[in-house]
């Protein structure tokens, strides 16, 4: 293959040699070089195929707008989709593969939807897929899903750390050209702090690009001594590779660094890419413009691209985009193409100015005015032009211009939108206010003297001034040129899409004609380069099509991301055993050691049964009723929430928090507590000690301990900010311990410094403080969520272990157990015991049984609106008991109960069940559920059907208390 | 955005959760005929364009509950006092308007 590298020239380091493949042919290129700029150096101009009709592509851009270049780049975990070969900065060892083609990019079958073309004009989807509808998700949709497609993800975990960092500035100047390197300038010099981020790999901007006069030297030139002076200051920060992706509130930028992404591998210690969040004072945008596209038949066959584009590659890159070039636009830059090209060598066969009076002086180069490009030739790389005049030229590549689009997504991203210049035939940025301002050829200056004095004059914003350099201008001077209508073959508007000029029309006579709609109709602007080239032209096009100006049909919305960011930038470090923290209780240890299986509730670790040889969990947990309730075990409810209340008003506090009251409690006991919503429902339940006449311990349900915390913090300050309270979550200071079972107290006396634990030293719901294995403090509760005689024991975390292991060794004649929250939950439903499932924020107390517990007598967070006439209906579903009326049956959570006549239907609905569980005690499956009217249905037979997994079986509505209904266990 | 704790100094928003408009204020009594101020307290809220007093807690810096005054438009942030200020500069008013 022939080189068109350049012999000279360049910012390229001509002594490197980068060793790279692209589908797995082996090239040479040079440092300094993109994927893109090295393919073409060797010849390579067929670089992807097309989203629709699979089309071959080259290269259009020399940037971020890049939509045909795309490729698989790297490969393994590593191996990242739809990179922009624009962008990519070649590195040895570079492994890059076209994408979207099959069997292979230069014979791609799938180009056949090329001819069938009829068939995939604007709102294909709608119109060809649509019957019978059973195809639609069996053949058409996977058939499309594989023919219309982009690179594909990686399956494999990728090896490569990433960061989240936050910076703060004074200033923030995006955009490193001429009008950006002087605003970073002008503020650094008042002693500013800025930060200037660029997405190139290298500050610089368009200096970089073009041949350029600033101050007696090249722009290049110039550019770099600005770039000493500005690195030297202490307050400013450079960042290249650095892509500002969107404005946020509260003047935040974010931006996404791309520290190793132009390495093989990153360094030891490096993240392959670091997120921004940068808090700026005021920013200044100097994104400079993108040159836009013309639409002419063919204007997307390798070798037609930006003419900034061709002087890119050949002034920065020393690479032609081909031997010969035919130039065409509508504006002025098209002179400077053909005066850069030549410079290089390049051969220029014609000028096609599409104005009849263009002014310009073409500098010996041939001129045709008044004339359009209309077609390209060629397939894999264009070999001629057709001109409207009937002129035909041979040639392997062409510049286009079709004008400038000042780049202001990130001024738009806050909802503004930009507005129409007739004369600049451009969008202007709209005003956003002085803390965020738009500098430069993005703001609509078009001759870099105005860049330079915009740069200095926002940079500055109103203090001490910079004097801008002199420098050469280039002629300005433009007509609107959008879409050559002569053309014969596909003329294309969003090339990543494939959306033509010809759909436009078609989507505004179909109804269309909002740009909104016409976006979503044709799919233009909706690839991952969000219609960068082309948006500007499909609304010149619909506008002409409804006799509307650029104003009244106005842009899509702009948001960010400005350009594609990793799913890996937004992750960060938190990923895997990062993505949240792992709590686990103080007896985690002990659970351990004794064989625990634990699962994660929320983000705790409990344990959740304990396995002996080949149990499963139904076998563990069941043995561990039957142990406990047999004799005695032990639990671990160290999750609970517990608040530490104290204070004079802590009583008067609780009274608010809770239905019921606790002002009247007595020292050393313990209470049920139900605390509602302010509308009535239900919130959270517990038990609360009164360890003193100003001191007591709340615990709360393990799930809501956070919200609870947060909840009295509110009313406390809010609310009731006159009482005299204070209040501290110890749920991690305290390891808490359930002993249940006719053997507990036996057990526990063994800790017991100086307690004798009798019924009269520790009554039912008792709360004591006492001190434990020879002066360990503790407390000691009588309570019982199991329904035996039962304690819970909390002591200091760091104690816990310890004491579950005194506990066990104590139970140890008894034949102690631990028993996990499987068998915690067993023995709740059995002794009908509410939680969570019935907890669920639509009950009330009343729907619980528990409506005695609603005090009249005192003000209480959810009083009033309890009492509404929805909420003390009768009829509402009430927590009831459920069993199987064959007992060999089994019920299921979930399950729907309906009348034993009624048809199955969710129409015949009379409530569903909260909650089962395999009773070791009953032999047979029980449950609770919520049924309306509930409690004066007890016996009714019921349909119990579960529609989901086909299940149908009759259960029996019965007392919440399945096990010991006089309670007579609790007090053995 | 950053919010201006009268505790902690400026902090980023994402140190705090929002609760909604701290205009509406509980009533004091539990006397049935309140039962519609209650529903208004519970229930509704108005939705301006414009300035807005909100609830927000500082759950992830000193856990004060404060009221941050923004820019439903905008979303500028213009200040943020403690709830418990709050709520006696409400009464204030209140009083004021009684008398």
């Amino acid at each position: 293959m022939t080189s068109y590298r350049l012999d000279k020239g360049g910012l390229i380091d001509r002594e490197s040699a980068l060793r790279f493949t692209f589908d797995g042919a082996l090239h040479i290129g040079r440092a300094g070089d993109t994927l893109a700029s090295a393919l073409m150096a060797n010849g390579v101009r067929l670089m992807g195929r097309s989203f629709k009709y699979h089309r071959p592509r080259g290269v259009i851009t020399a940037g971020a707008a890049e939509p045909n270049a795309l490729v698989e780049l790297r490969e393994g975990g590593r191996k990242e989709a739809n990179t922009r070969a624009t962008m990519i900065e070649l590195y040895d060892g570079l492994v890059a593969k076209s994408q979207n083609n099959w069997p292979s990019l230069n014979f791609d079958v799938g180009a056949i939807n090329s001819l069938a073309s009829s068939m995939f004009v604007a709102g294909f989807y709608y119109k060809t897929f649509m019957w019978p509808k059973s195809f639609w998700e069996k053949i058409y949709e996977p058939i499309i899903r594989r023919a219309a497609g982009l690179g594909t993800a990686s399956k494999l975990p990728d090896p490569d750390k990433y960061e989240k960092s936050y910076a703060h500035c004074d200033v923030l100047v995006i955009g490193s050209g001429p009008t950006g390197l002087m605003a970073a300038l002008a503020a650094a010099r008042q002693g500013k702090r800025v930060i200037l981020a660029d997405e190139g790999a290298r500050l610089g901007g368009s200096l970089l690009n073009e041949q350029e006069e600033i101050g007696g030297q090249s722009g290049f030139d110039w550019s770099q001594g600005i770039i000493a002076e500005l690195a030297s200051l202490p307050d400013v920060t450079l960042m290249p590779r650095t892509t500002i992706m969107g404005w946020f509130d509260g003047n935040i930028f974010g931006a996404v660094e791309r520290v190793s992404d132009h390495l093989r591998v990153p360094d030891p210690y490096e993240p392959r890419q670091r997120y921004w969040k940068i808090h700026a004072r005021r920013a200044v945008l100097a994104a400079g413009s993108e040159e836009r596209p013309v639409a002419f038949g063919g204007n997307d066959i390798p070798g037609v691209m930006q003419a900034s584009a061709m002087r890119t590659y050949a002034n920065r890159y020393a690479v032609a985009a081909g031997r010969s070039v035919v130039v065409f636009g509508g504006n002025d830059s098209i002179y400077r193409t053909a005066r850069d090209l030549r410079f290089h060598g390049i051969h220029v066969e014609a000028i096609v100015d599409s104005r009849k009076d263009a002014k310009a002086d073409p500098g010996g180069v041939h001129v045709i005015r008044g004339a359009m490009v209309a077609d390209a030739v060629g397939g894999k790389a264009v070999k001629s032009v057709h001109l409207t005049n009937g002129m035909h030229i041979n040639c392997e590549a062409v510049a286009m211009s079709g004008g400038f689009s000042p780049i202001v997504n990130l001024a738009c991203h806050r909802g503004k939108k930009p507005m129409w210049d007739a004369n600049l035939l451009a969008f202007l940025p709209p005003d956003n206010g002085e803390a965020f301002t738009v500098a430069g050829s993005a703001a609509g200056k078009m001759l870099l003297s105005e860049c330079l004095a915009d740069g200095a004059a926002k940079g500055a914003a109103g203090g001490r001034a910079i004097e801008a350099p002199r420098c050469r201008d280039e002629a300005f001077a433009i007509s609107p040129l959008w879409w050559v209508k002569e053309a014969r073959a596909k003329a294309f508007i969003d090339y990543q899409n494939d959306a033509t000029a010809m759909d436009l029309p078609l989507a505004a006579r179909e109804g269309y004609s909002d740009v909104e709609l016409a976006k979503r109709y044709t799919t233009t602007g909706m690839a991952t380069d969000q219609g960068k080239l082309g948006n500007i032209n499909a609304i010149a096009i619909l506008a002409e099509a409804t006799g509307r100006t650029m104003d009244e049909v106005g842009t899509t919305t702009f948001r960010p991301f400005y350009t594609p960011v990793s799913f890996g930038a937004f992750a960060g470090p938190f990923t895997g055993h990062h993505f949240q923290p792992v709590r686990k209780t103080p007896l985690h240890d002990w659970a351990e050691e004794q064989g625990a299986v634990f699962v994660e509730t929320g983000l705790w670790m409990r344990s959740s049964w304990f396995p002996r040889e080949a149990e499963d969990w139904l076998a563990s947990a069941s043995r561990e009723v039957l142990t406990t309730r047999g004799s005695v075990g032990i639990c671990d409810v160290s999750t609970l929430g517990k608040i530490d209340v104290q204070g004079k008003d802590a009583g008067q506090f609780l009274d608010k928090l809770y239905c019921n009251t606790f002002s009247t409690l007595a020292v050393s006991k313990a209470r049920y507590g139900l605390m509602l919503r302010e509308d009535g429902i239900v919130y959270d339940d517990g038990t609360t000690s009164r360890l003193a006449e100003d001191h007591y311990v709340m615990t709360t349900t393990t799930a809501n301990a956070a919200k609870v915390m947060a909840q009295m913090e509110f009313a406390h300050q809010a609310l009731f900010p006159d009482l005299d309270v204070t209040y501290v979550s110890v749920t991690e200071q305290w390891a808490q311990m359930a002993v249940a079972g006719p053997k507990s107290r036996a057990t526990l006396q063994k800790l017991m410094d100086e307690l004798v634990m009798t019924d009269e030293t520790v009554p039912y719901m008792a709360a004591l403080e006492v001190t434990i294995m020879h002066g360990i403090p503790a407390r000691l509760f009588r309570l019982s969520f199991s329904g035996e005689h039962a304690y819970e024991l909390a002591v200091p975390a760091d104690y816990g272990s310890m004491a579950a292991r005194a506990v066990m060794q104590a139970g140890e004649e008894f034949g102690i157990c631990p028993y996990g929250v499987e068998a915690l939950s067993i023995m709740r439903i059995e002794k009908g015991h509410v939680a969570g499932g019935e907890l669920n924020g639509t009950t009330t107390a009343g729907d619980l049984g528990m409506g005695k517990m609603v005090s009249t007598k005192k003000d209480f967070i959810g009083r009033m609106m309890a009492q509404r006439p929805g909420l003390v209906d009768p009829n509402r579903q009430q927590v009831v008991g459920i069993r199987p009326v064959d007992p060999s049956h089994r019920i299921r959570a979930g399950a729907h109960l309906l009348k034993k006549d009624d048809t199955p239907s969710l129409a015949n609905d009379q409530g569903y069940v909260t909650g089962v569980a395999w009773s070791p005690m009953l032999n047979m499956w029980v449950g609770l559920a919520l049924f309306a009217n509930g409690r004066a249905r007890h016996g009714e037979v019921v349909q119990v059907w579960d529609g989901l997994r086909g299940h149908l079986v009759l259960g029996e509505i019965c007392d919440p208390v399945h096990f010991d209904k006089e309670n007579k266990r609790l007090h053995a | 955005m950053l919010i201006p704790c009268p505790h902690c100094g400026t902090r980023p928003v994402e140190e705090f959760t929002f609760l909604g408009d701290a205009a509406p204020t509980r009533p004091t009594t539990n006397d049935p005929s309140s039962m519609e101020a209650w529903y208004e307290y519970v229930y509704l809220r108005n939705n301006p364009r414009g300035t807005i007093d909100e609830y927000a807690h500082h759950s992830g810096g000193c856990r004060a509950w404060l009221v941050v005054q923004r820019n439903t438009e905008t979303h500028e942030v213009y200040g943020a006092v403690t709830a418990r200020a709050f709520a006696s500069r409400k009464e204030a008013v209140a009083k004021g308007e009684q008398a």
